[in-house]
């Protein structure tokens, strides 16, 4: 019997199966295969150098891997050619590390950008549109500012503006908490919360911040030295894995208030690499 | 290293027909084209004409102690024509485009790929070989002419100032000179030629250099001398090929 649609998980919007990524003799993501589900707020956690970021850009199109399939939204990007691939990214939406605005552009040519380039809207519909975005971001009159002129902070909300402005079915987000306050922390979060409840967009959010990941994520994928494990947060708080209680009470120690989180875990279940 | 050699050539030549299908297929940029020429060539007036007329101003100078000697004074203002637009003026403004607008534009191109402006193009779906090489490479090769004819000029004004006003070469000996010893075809053209081809150099070694840097400042760097030192050995070696095969 069919389940009700309410119990149904949503279908996978993004998945790879075994993938390879190499960079000249190092395997960075070895038979990687995990899945994204449409809509939901996923977190690839990992430490330095796991390859958290690489498989971002896997998922982009940016990096291409050995061996593999990844699919996005039904299209295998492995076997498409650079100029379809730009095609399947006007379904993405990416947030760089840096922000990896155009420092020649202020900030509102820097979102007005995408829509010049590929709908036919009017300069009024433009400014419509980019002022709606950067509002939706918390940020007014920063039209005319040049992202060498923007704060820490300000340059990752535009960036995710920018990330949002043509309206994408996948937001990829890399690393919005790093470098910044505590305060803009939590608005960053808030702001990827509303941002995915508002459109609906299946948001993959690479972070190594762990307190924000459990927060805000309903789906985690981490990236240990010897293999992945995913489930949600609280599937991972219950693991007795020894990988995933080293990973998280490693990362606890540079978190106030997070270790003794992690000491008083449940001991029930065990993590195997598909918990969820 | 010869096999490193042609992989590279390769894949230059992979990258020149990426440019050449970006500039055959619509959306035409002409407001990023004009900045470009803007950037490479109006930026670069002020060091093409102060160099142009102190090039001028030595070859007048070597030339009349020279040709005193034989009595040809006179001829100051063909040899100074000839010198000119046949070789100094096409390869030195390539050498001068090679260390201010190369350089610039292979600096530019690898700071964008480290810090991952090209990969945020990409993203919204925007080709860089279209956005940001193209126009680049375009627009050097059609300000180069422009900057050549300008050396050449400055260098026959600073050539008249010091062989007719310093020295007292006849101004009208040194200007038939100059028109009888200058023939159109065979000299400007050939000096047209030559500026092109080292256009297309300049402009293809600069955007490949960026392009293919290594995302790190160290990268820039590299990016940066090797188009310098690529730039202006291609243009000489091609100076050579282009005199050595029609004569210019």
């Amino acid at each position: 019997m069919a389940m009700p649609e309410t119990d149904r998980e949503p279908e996978l919007h993004v998945a790879l199966e075994h993938v390879l990524v190499c960079f000249g003799t190092r395997e960075v993501l070895r038979d990687l295969s995990c899945g994204f589900r449409k809509s939901r707020i996923s977190v690839i956690l990992g430490g330095s150098g796991s390859g958290k970021s690489t498989l971002l850009k896997v998922i982009a199109g940016l990096v291409r891997p050995r061996k593999g399939r990844v699919l996005v939204a039904g299209e295998d990007l492995v076997r498409l050619p650079e100029r379809q691939l730009y095609e399947v990214r006007k379904r993405i939406g990416m947030m760089f590390q840096n922000g990896a605005l155009l420092d020649s552009m202020n900030v509102f040519d820097n979102l007005a950008l995408p829509l010049r380039e590929h709908r036919k809207l009017t300069p009024e519909e433009i400014a419509t549109e980019v002022h709606e975005r950067l509002e939706a971001v918390g940020l007014t009159n920063v039209d005319h500012l040049l992202p060498g002129q923007l704060s820490g902070g300000m340059v990752k909300r535009v960036a995710l503006a920018r990330a949002i402005i043509a309206r994408p079915e996948i937001l990829l987000c890399d690393e919005p908490f790093s470098g910044l306050d505590p305060v803009s922390t939590k608005r960053i979060e808030a702001l990827l919360k509303t941002i995915n409840r508002r459109y609906g967009m299946t948001t993959i959010v690479v972070s190594h911040h762990i307190p924000t990941t459990m927060r805000m994520a309903e789906h985690v994928l981490a990236l240990l030295p010897d293999g992945q494990v995913e489930g949600t947060p609280e599937e991972l708080r219950a693991s007795r894995d020894p990988r995933v209680v080293n990973f998280l009470n490693e990362d606890a120690g540079d978190t106030p208030g997070l270790a003794d989180e992690v000491e008083v875990l449940p001991t029930a279940g065990t993590a195997t690499r598909r918990m969820g | 290293m010869i096999v490193a050699f042609v992989n590279e050539l390769g894949e230059l030549a992979v990258f020149t027909a990426r440019i050449l299908s970006a500039l055959l297929r619509p959306p035409f940029r002409g407001r990023l084209f004009v900045d470009e020429i803007y950037k490479l060539g109006v930026l670069s007036l002020v060091i093409i004409c102060v160099s142009g007329f102190a090039v001028g101003m030595v070859l007048a100078l070597q030339g009349y102690n020279t040709l005193v000697r034989f009595g040809a004074e006179q001829s100051l203002g063909a040899v100074l024509g000839l010198s000119l637009i046949r070789e100094l003026g096409p390869v030195l403004t390539a050498l001068l485009a090679t260390g201010r607008a190369g350089s610039a534009t292979a600096a530019e191109i690898g700071t964008m790929v480290a810090t991952e402006q090209l990969d945020g193009l990409r993203m919204m779906s925007i080709d860089p070989v279209d956005y940001v090489v193209a126009p680049k490479a375009v627009a050097m090769v059609l300000v180069m002419p422009l900057l050549a004819a300008l050396f050449i000029s400055c260098g026959i004004f600073g050539g008249y100032v010091i062989g007719v006003k310093l020295m007292g070469v006849d101004a009208g000996n040194f200007l038939t000179s100059l028109e009888g010893a200058v023939d159109f075809h065979a000299d400007v053209l050939g000096s047209f030629v030559k500026v092109i081809v080292f256009g297309v150099l300049i402009g293809l070694i600069s955007t490949f250099r960026g392009f293919t840097s290594a995302p790190t400042s160290a990268g820039v760097s590299f990016a940066t001398t090797s188009t310098v030192v690529v730039g202006s050995v291609s243009v000489l070696i091609f100076d050579y090929v282009i005199t050595a095969l029609w004569g210019v």
